[in-house]
């Protein structure tokens, strides 16, 4: 297991995916691989499984990919797009049962210090804003 | 060789130890090798400060005293990076 673990941002709103990209890049920082998508691809809500594919491939690091999701088909299409991957990245993808912002914020933190994928999504997990 | 050290700073950081701070601090700790401990008084409780979800979970207000407790290798200077990002608001270049 080689390098930071990759973040990748799923919502169903473009608008949505950028801002928490751009929250993880201005606080945390450029060193953590980054892929983000929103929308589907007639500019409305909603997200795809090929965006999603991207992202996880924009984000790639052999250390593996922790994946933030909002609501419902964002983390059914996550599933479906990690599905999909080759067998030896498959193995390497996890989604985080983590709000969107927040467990982004969280796991590229974790992930910019070397943390291992499974800590990684342990910290965004761990956080509760309450 | 391990050791110990322990300093404490006050911090002076508008509104306490909010998102941004947080993070910096803990990137920082991240980087020694020594266990890094956080906390708001000198009998604890004492958190992680490796931990962003500890940290952050906190909420530590302005005004409160910081207590950091290092332990292993390069302890020392692990302490001083801490206090001195404190007493420096935060700001890195």
């Amino acid at each position: 297991m080689t390098g930071i673990v990759g973040i990748v941002i799923v919502s169903h709103s473009a608008d949505v995916a950028s801002g928490t990209a751009d929250m993880v890049r201005q606080m945390v920082g450029d060193e953590v691989p980054l892929g983000h998508c929103g929308g589907d691809p007639d500019g409305g809500l909603g997200t795809s499984v090929e965006r999603i594919m991207a992202a996880i491939d924009a984000a790639w690091s052999d250390a593996g990919v922790a994946v933030l999701v909002d609501l419902g088909g964002a983390e059914t299409n996550s599933e479906m797009a990690i599905e999909m991957l080759p067998d030896e990245q498959r193995s390497k993808v996890v989604i985080c049962n983590a709000p969107i912002v927040e467990g982004a914020v969280m796991a590229a933190t974790e992930a910019s210090g070397g943390s291992s994928l499974e800590e990684v999504r342990r910290t965004a997990e761990e956080y509760s804003p309450a | 060789m391990a050791e110990r050290a322990t300093r404490s700073v006050l911090l002076t950081h508008e509104i306490g130890l909010h998102a941004r701070p947080s993070v910096k601090l803990t990137k920082l700790a991240k980087r020694f090798r020594a266990d890094v401990s956080l906390a708001i008084a000198e009998e604890g409780p004492w958190i992680d400060a490796k931990s962003i979800a500890k940290v952050m979970g906190a909420k530590v207000p302005e005004n409160s005293i910081l207590y950091f407790e290092a332990e292993g290798e390069d302890a020392g200077d692990a302490v001083d990076a801490l206090v001195t990002l404190v007493e420096r608001d935060f700001e890195t270049t």
